[in-house]
């Protein structure tokens, strides 16, 4: 196995382009380390791109934030302002492992790890985040749902290198929220997932995008069940119709961590308990 | 003895809380456990693994593997002694498959290399050529006709005729009529529950460093619950003389039973013996759940009868243990704990050991008393639903208690149930009022603790200190209690008293560390050695004041005339007598050894309120209070340490712990994020009552604490769980799709 520490993108990108074998990109680690251990995965090439320039900072920009890909969940907690403006995705990032694992996990370990269960990426896609690509000689942009294409697979060519995950700055009125069911109280991977980020005007939904984790090969995007609640005060009625939306949506598989049946009724009952949370922050309720 | 002999009251240390002698180390990262062991020249071990549920092991190529450089020694089963039988067969086959392979993780091959990475490289290149056969993990489908045999001919001669030959082992038992008794009852409810097998969830892998030469002579290092039990298996496994090969018990990550049994030492001894160099072999996470004992899963049939004023009439019980590819699933315990805390006029029980391709069920805690309660205390629960009676009532008008015929035969002595029943119903727990979605559980539990070969030996220090040396490793505090109850006897404070896990050259054999014997047996060994100690000490005072030694007695610390008549001497402290030690007849030493059978039997009584989101079906304990007869609690933090042990591992297996086999036969939750145990959030602070109703079989009154905390909670926790989701749940463990599924089809039937 050769370990590189690349001190640019592009660099890290040109030694993918380059490699013969299995190629991992090494952030905070917490997965590829495991793999490794676990005999799941034996890269040829293990590339570090903690080593890179501004790879650890959080950066408010006029359309938002930008978050370097080596920042850790424990940075993102701790961030005085971004918790403020978009607890959901911040929250989700929180649940992630122990104490330890915070200070390592990031954002685009999470992405790129492929799981289907990962908690922060519902929470990313219901934000509208996206992630910049970076290969030599350019970059371009991709929504963050169509980043994950499978268990474990990802849309990046094999020249490409995530450089930073954006993420919009949140609407007047707005508020986001990510819930994960787990039969612990912690230190545990989602069975479902939920994230739901919707604007208000007065009492009414204007817009809304509600994504599912662990209920499908990937995170899912949800229009009919964003459509279930704009328009409407997340009444009763609304409320069922988003549950139901969610549970329709869902095509997910039995396994050790939970049956089919029981994904799909948890779905839309998270679907549900994550609109009302994103709904009085919206309305600015404490 | 007597319960005259028991000592009630007037301790000096004994029920005080002094910091455990080993803490300092354990905060410190002092303190040594298996895998902290290194010795110069050492080297690597990794054990192959067989990745199918059942098969026939064609051939082992270890030519690739051999062919490294880093490579010090291969070695299969041929490698191990031959000729062996009955149960010592078993756990070679159980080290290392012979002809087959009986589970997902039997070990096949171990190598030992330079380095941990070489050792699992050179693991991958051994080729094993398998024709798989087909295979079984459940109990009930392992006893019908069609289903694989494991092995042909292992049933004993309890088994009746007709029954698959994997059931290996039958047990009956009861007395009075039964079909009377259900005749003479108002309410009778029959029901039918089932458990997952767990595991003890040990945070400390199985470890251990050995050196073994080709003169026979070995050394070895290992976290065990049972150090001579480790040397004895050694030594039939390996063909040498167990006093050849001396082991010594690391600190212990946890047992909990699981370490009562032997895997990786003697493989680690063999590839020391062959590569003339120490061999350290560490197991991973995967292989503590793929390849050494949970605990037996269970299906089971209870029916009991009540009257309308809540007695109970008669009870029957079917028990069928699943206890993996080798016999030994508790059964015939399982059986006999069932019923054991009623005085029941009828009673019957009968319990089946079967083998499946699973690893070998260990013990754990209480081997197969927690899953009787389950499902004997569901079905008493349903009774007191129905005839609208109060669950502690209706336990207190059935309890055994001095003099009750037990369910499993013999009449009790001095037990303490009505007394945690009685504690439990004027606990406030009891009276306050549940939340919304909530619902209360009560279940009493039942073990019989165990006594054991036994040997301890005090010796005296020139400065009148002493060092205390066991034979039982200290898996619950033990040192601690042991320099009490040593404190207590010598009048010499705590912390002038040393408590040594002594290895296997140093006493005589001590059984291992389980039956919730130490602190009983240890203990017992402990005052009496200390008494010898005093005998000795009161006859060098004798000797120096020229009165008879019947004229001498021991108080505070010193030695004392017994009287005017006996002579008018100043007391001798016991720092003067053994400063002289040498010159008045030598040095002075304790001794204790035997096979102590008052271990006296233990009852408890759970509290438990549990909040159901029957949105999700996720379960929270909200509130949880153990109470429990510990006879008397030597150091009551340990006492209470062990009740919220035994409820914590219970809320586990209650809850969301479970092998969960797929259908190929292999093992899908082999970590710690699938396997779910309790995490420190999951749980409510645990309440502790420490009842005391002296064991007449020890000088203190002292009960095993260990084992009887886990046996209520699983039936408490149902209870609460059922209550709460307003539907009887009866399998284990209640997860969130179980809970679900059992309030659909509530809803639609």
């Amino acid at each position: 196995m050769k370990y590189h520490s690349p001190k640019s993108f592009e660099d890290a990108a040109a030694i993918a382009q380059n490699a013969d074998g299995i190629t991992r990109y090494l952030a905070g680690g917490t997965d590829v380390l495991v793999q490794l251990r676990a005999d799941v995965v034996t890269p040829d090439d293990l590339i570090d791109i903690k080593k890179i320039d501004g790879v650890h900072d959080i950066t408010e920009t006029g359309d938002g934030w930008t978050i370097g890909v080596a920042v850790s969940g424990a940075e993102m907690s701790e961030h005085p302002a971004l918790g403020m403006e978009w607890p959901g995705i911040v929250e989700a990032m929180d649940l992630i492992g122990s104490q330890q694992i915070q200070g390592r996990a990031t954002l685009v370990g999470n992405l790129c790890n492929g799981s289907p269960a990962a908690d922060s990426v519902p929470a990313l896609v219901a934000a509208g985040a996206s992630v910049t690509l970076t290969r030599t000689g350019g970059t371009r942009t991709v929504a963050v749902e169509d980043v994950p294409t499978g268990p474990g697979r990802t849309s990046l060519e094999k020249d490409e290198v995530v450089s930073a995950v954006n993420i919009p700055k949140q609407v007047e009125n707005g508020g986001d929220a990510y819930l994960r069911f787990i039969p612990r109280t912690e230190m545990d991977i989602a069975v479902v997932g939920c994230g739901v980020n919707l604007r208000l005007d007065g009492d009414t939904i204007t817009e809304a995008r509600v994504s599912l984790g662990a209920v499908a090969p990937t995170v899912l995007l949800v229009e009919e069940a964003a459509k279930a609640i704009i328009g409407t005060t997340l009444d009763g009625g609304a409320l069922e119709a988003l549950a139901s939306a969610a549970s329709t949506a869902c095509n997910p598989i039995d396994d050790k961590r939970g049956t089919i049946k029981f994904r799909t009724h948890v779905a839309g009952v998270l679907a549900k308990r994550a609109a009302k949370i994103a709904y009085d922050r919206a309305k600015g309720v404490k | 003895m007597s319960e005259n002999d028991v000592k009630t009251n007037g301790f000096k240390v004994v029920g005080t809380r002094p910091n455990r002698p080993d803490g300092t180390d354990k905060v410190t990262g002092r303190a040594k456990f298996g895998a902290d062991m290194a010795a110069p020249g050492m080297l690597h071990a990794a054990i192959v693994r067989s990745p199918h549920a059942h098969a026939k092991i064609i051939k082992i190529d270890t030519s690739k593997a051999e062919a490294l450089a880093d490579v010090k020694a291969v070695m299969t089963r041929a490698d191990f002694a031959d000729g062996l039988t009955g149960g010592d067969w078993d756990v070679l086959e159980n080290i290392m498959a012979g002809e087959k392979t009986l589970y997902d993780g039997h070990a096949v091959a171990a190598v030992a290399a330079t380095s941990p990475l070489a050792a699992r490289d050179a693991a991958k290149l051994i080729d094993v050529t398998y024709e798989v056969l087909p295979h079984v993990t459940d109990v009930d489908k392992a006893m019908v006709t069609d289903a694989p045999i494991i092995r042909a001919g292992t049933a004993d001669a309890s088994v009746p005729e007709g029954l698959h030959p994997n059931v290996v082992r039958y047990h009956e038992s009861g007395h009075g009529d039964v079909e009377q008794g259900f005749a003479d009852a108002d309410l009778i409810i029959e029901d039918s529950f089932k458990t997952e097998a767990t595991h003890q969830g040990y945070i400390e892998p199985h470890a251990c460093l050995a050196q073994m030469g080709n003169d026979g002579r070995a050394e070895l290092w290992c976290c065990t619950q049972g150090h001579f039990n480790v040397q004895k298996i050694c030594a039939k496994v390996t063909g040498t003389d167990a006093s050849q090969i001396r082991v010594t018990a690391s600190e212990i990550g946890g047992g909990f039973g699981g370490k009562t049994a032997v895997f990786i030492e003697p493989v680690a001894l063999i590839l020391s013996r062959k590569s003339n160099r120490p061999v350290k072999l560490v197991m991973s996470r995967a292989e503590v759940f793929r390849a050494t004992g949970p605990t037996a899963s269970t299906s089971m049939d209870i029916k009991i009868g009540m009257t309308k004023t809540g007695k109970i009439t008669a009870g029957q019980g079917v028990f069928r243990l699943q206890g993996g590819a080798f016999p030994g699933a508790p059964s015939d315990l399982t059986a006999m704990c069932a019923f054991a805390p009623y005085a029941l006029e009828n009673v019957h029980q009968v319990g089946y050991d079967v083998m499946s391709n699973r690893p070998k069920q260990a013990a754990y805690r209480a081997p197969g008393s927690p899953m009787a309660a389950f499902a004997v205390e569901s079905v008493i629960d349903e009774l007191c639903n129905k005839l609208g009676l109060d669950p502690i009532e209706v336990r207190l008008m059935n309890a055994s208690k001095q003099g009750t015929k037990a369910s499993f035969g013999p009449k009790f002595d001095r037990i303490g149930l009505v007394e945690t029943l009685e504690a439990a119903k004027s606990h406030a727990h009891y009276a306050a009022p549940l939340g919304e979605g909530e619902g209360r559980g009560i279940s009493c539990g039942f073990w019989f603790n165990h006594g054991g070969e036994t040997a301890v030996s005090l010796a005296l220090s020139e400065d009148g200190t002493a060092a205390l040396s066991v034979g039982t490793p200290d898996i619950g505090g033990s040192r601690a209690s042991m320099c009490q109850m040593a404190a207590e006897e010598l009048g010499i404070p705590y912390d002038k008293i040393r408590t040594t896990i002594a290895d296997t050259a140093t006493l005589g054999y001590n059984e291992v560390s389980h039956g919730s014997r130490v602190t009983y047996a240890s203990g017992l060994a402990t005052i009496k050695a200390a008494r010898d100690a005093v005998d000795k000490l009161c006859g060098r005072a004798a000797a120096k004041w020229g009165i008879d030694r019947d004229a001498v007695f021991w108080e505070d610390g010193c030695a004392k005339p017994s009287g005017p008549n006996a002579g008018d001497f100043d007391p001798i402290p016991l720092a003067q007598l053994t400063a002289r030690m040498g010159a008045t007849g030598g040095p002075i030493v304790g001794h204790f050894e035997a096979t102590p059978e008052g271990a006296g039997v233990s009852f408890a009584t759970h509290i438990v309120d549990a909040k159901v989101d029957k949105e999700t079906g996720q379960t929270s304990v909200v509130r949880y209070t153990v109470v429990q007869d510990a006879g008397k609690a030597i150091h009551p933090s340990y006492v209470e340490g062990q009740f919220q042990g035994g409820a914590a591992q219970g809320i586990g297996w209650a809850l969301n712990e479970e092998y969960i086999y797929g259908e190929d036969g292999r093992l899908q939750n082999s970590n710690f994020l699938d396997y779910r145990i309790p995490v420190a959030s999951d749980l409510p602070m645990i309440d502790t009552v420490i009842v005391e109703v002296p064991n007449p079989g020890h000088p203190y009154g002292v009960r095993g604490v260990g084992e009887t905390s886990i046996c209520p909670p699983l039936a408490a926790i149902a209870n609460a769980v059922s209550g709460a989701a307003g539907v009887r749940l009866t399998q284990l463990p209640m997860s969130p799709p179980r809970i679900l599924e059992a309030l659909d089809q509530q809803a639609s039937g």
